[in-house]
């Protein structure tokens, strides 16, 4: 056994604890890169998590940071007042798709607008989780939800929206991609994406903004290897993947 | 003891909000209180603070949030519609127990109403305006200096119970200028590393929040803490003014800008040898019941004078019951109560 190396290890940055998150659900992963990109920096004890509202609301649970709640919609918003009030730490806002597009639309385009120095991650799965599968600002045409039983009607409900392509028409924010965690390699391109969003604000560079095309399997009506196919064959054709801005 | 200066009461309070050591205000632009945001926004980059005018009232209240759960001193100021806007993210700062000042200049309403100074948001401050069981530290200044003197003891008392403070003025008192002393500092230091954010180093990682689901009744013993917390501000912070009420036969009860009205009236009615006087209180949450009970003892009548339907009234009712008769006078929709009217309604027929 002394040959034995150590080569794969919980991040320090994650609890070691069960989560609640369901079978083939992406937040398990993205919480990992996040903690991994957080341990490589070195900066876990120095870096405040502004969690959501929506399945991933008791993350601060998961992640071993100071961490605060914020109302339906509004974590930008904290995370602007928290990083005005102590511009040494490193401030992470992590959202999801009705969260960050639809009931905080607002606090997202202005604070990415103002190039506010945190880091956003932005977990798009197309679908409401949390209250049980409702249709989601970036629900597919055709998609059906609880709330779009027929399927997404764009003459009712709207296209989909692309946060990506949406805040690339401002001029303040410095890293602007999409990733996805459906597949290894998606999965590393995510890791790497949201180690640039750090570096940016720790070098005080401004606004980064990194989304993730992930799983609900559970909403979605799948297995989760069938989900982890449809983020290939459904959203990726509407929401490519992709670096939009890298100053 | 500085020396007396005219400002109009917007500037000064957002003045005093300086002095009080607050370095961080977050607000939307709204009428009559935009002198408070034009006056930050050119003072608090002088003092290496943060003025940022934010995209709507509900992201400054959470912005609020966000710069007082890093432990800074913290305010926002907007008028009745604002406050309207920002009930949510004050409910969201009793649950997480959050300190931070509040200020509502009021303006006539519902609705858009006009940009006059009214007092009919007296419910949504006092009796609660978000959502759950909450309550908020009130203070009702009733002139320039107060209004000033207010903002200082509003974010001491904010730090020292972890909860929101509101100063609640009208539009006259944020637009009229008056003589006043800018206050001290008060020296009052809470120590706040015991649960700021401030990054887990060397302890557990903390969380300032408001959901618990589990267990069961984790909710409950919340409130509970939240309920002794705001039984010790009952017992400890009530602040009120009496005027001329040891002798009076009448008492009028009123605060902010319509106890000014009243204190007029009484000079015309004790000139004309009814024995008028004032009770105002200063804190409308807490109100100050009992005290209220003892400055009536003696009285014959008690006429309630608002800016509103009457909203305060029903506390006056609560404190003194079928003790003494009790009328109401009121103007709504930001008109402003009348002497000639108080006085014609305290003089014996």
């Amino acid at each position: 056994m002394s040959d034995a190396k150590l080569v794969y290890s919980r991040p320090q940055a994650l609890v070691d604890t069960p989560n609640h998150y369901c079978p083939g659900c992406g937040h398990g992963i993205i919480h990992k890169l996040l903690a991994q990109a957080i341990d490589e920096l070195g900066i876990r004890e120095r870096t405040i998590l502004v969690a959501p509202v929506g399945c991933a609301v008791l993350m601060y649970y998961y992640l071993d940071l100071d961490s605060c709640e914020a109302a339906h919609g509004r974590a930008q918003a904290v995370a602007t007042g928290l990083k005005r009030a102590r511009k040494d730490l490193v401030v992470v806002s992590y959202q999801g798709d009705g969260d960050l597009l639809a009931i905080g639309t607002a606090e997202t385009v202005h604070a990415a607008n103002r190039g506010e120095n945190f880091t956003t991650v932005f977990v798009n799965n197309a679908i409401y989780g949390m209250t049980g599968g409702q249709m989601a600002p970036t629900s597919l045409v055709g998609q059906k939800t609880k709330t779009s039983p027929y399927g997404r009607d764009p003459a009712e409900a709207g296209q989909p929206i692309r946060a990506c392509e949406l805040l690339n028409t401002l001029e303040a924010p410095v890293f602007i991609e999409r990733c996805a965690v459906n597949n290894v390699k998606n999965v590393l391109r995510t890791r790497k994406a949201i180690r640039k969003a750090l570096d940016n604000q720790i070098a005080g560079k401004g606004y980064s903004f990194v989304e993730v095309l992930s799983m609900c399997p559970t909403n979605w009506g799948m297995d989760p290897v069938q989900a982890t196919a449809w983020v290939e064959t459904d959203m990726m054709p509407f929401f490519p993947l992709g670096n939009f801005r890298d100053r | 003891m500085g020396k007396p200066i005219l400002m109009k009461g917007n500037e000064a309070l957002a003045e005093a909000a300086i002095v009080a050591g607050c370095h961080h205000y977050f607000a939307y632009p709204i009428t009559p209180q935009n002198e408070i945001s034009a006056y930050l926004a050119m003072r608090l980059p002088e003092v290496g603070g943060t003025f940022l005018q934010a995209e709507s009232e509900i992201a400054s209240i959470n912005m609020v949030f966000g710069a007082a759960a890093a432990g800074a001193r913290a305010m926002t100021s907007s008028s009745s519609p604002g406050i309207s806007l920002m009930q949510e993210g004050i409910s969201y700062l009793a649950g997480a127990e959050l300190p931070a000042v509040v200020v509502n200049i009021m303006r006539g309403g519902p609705g858009l109403g006009n940009i006059s100074g009214a007092q009919g948001d007296y419910f949504q401050a006092v009796k609660g305006g978000g959502h759950g069981d909450y309550r908020n530290i009130v203070l009702a200044p009733a002139s320039v200096q107060e209004l000033a003197d207010l903002m200082v003891l509003a974010f001491d008392l904010a730090d020292k119970y972890r909860m929101v403070a509101m100063v609640l003025g009208d539009g006259y008192l944020g637009q009229m200028s008056e003589s006043l002393v800018l206050p001290s500092p008060s020296g009052l230091a809470v120590d706040k590393s015991g649960w700021a954010l401030s990054g887990a180093r060397d302890r557990e990682h903390r969380i300032l929040y408001s959901l618990r689901l589990f267990p069961e009744d984790a909710v409950e013993k919340i409130n509970l803490r939240l309920q002794a917390k705001y039984q010790e501000v009952e017992a400890a912070e009530v602040r009120f003014e009496a005027h001329r009420a040891e002798d009076a036969e009448v008492l009028l009860v009123s605060f902010g800008l319509s106890s000014r009205i009243c204190r007029a009236a009484i000079q015309t009615l004790r000139e004309r040898g009814v024995r008028a006087g004032l009770f105002r209180p200063i804190t409308l949450w807490p109100f100050p019941y009992r005290e209220l009970v003892a400055a009536a003892a003696g009285v014959r009548r008690v006429l309630v004078v608002e800016m509103n339907a009457g909203q305060m009234l029903e506390d006056v009712r609560l404190a003194l019951g079928e003790r003494v008769p009790i009328e109401f006078y009121g103007r709504m929709g930001a008109m402003v109560v009348e002497e000639e009217e108080i006085v014609r309604r305290c003089t014996p027929a």
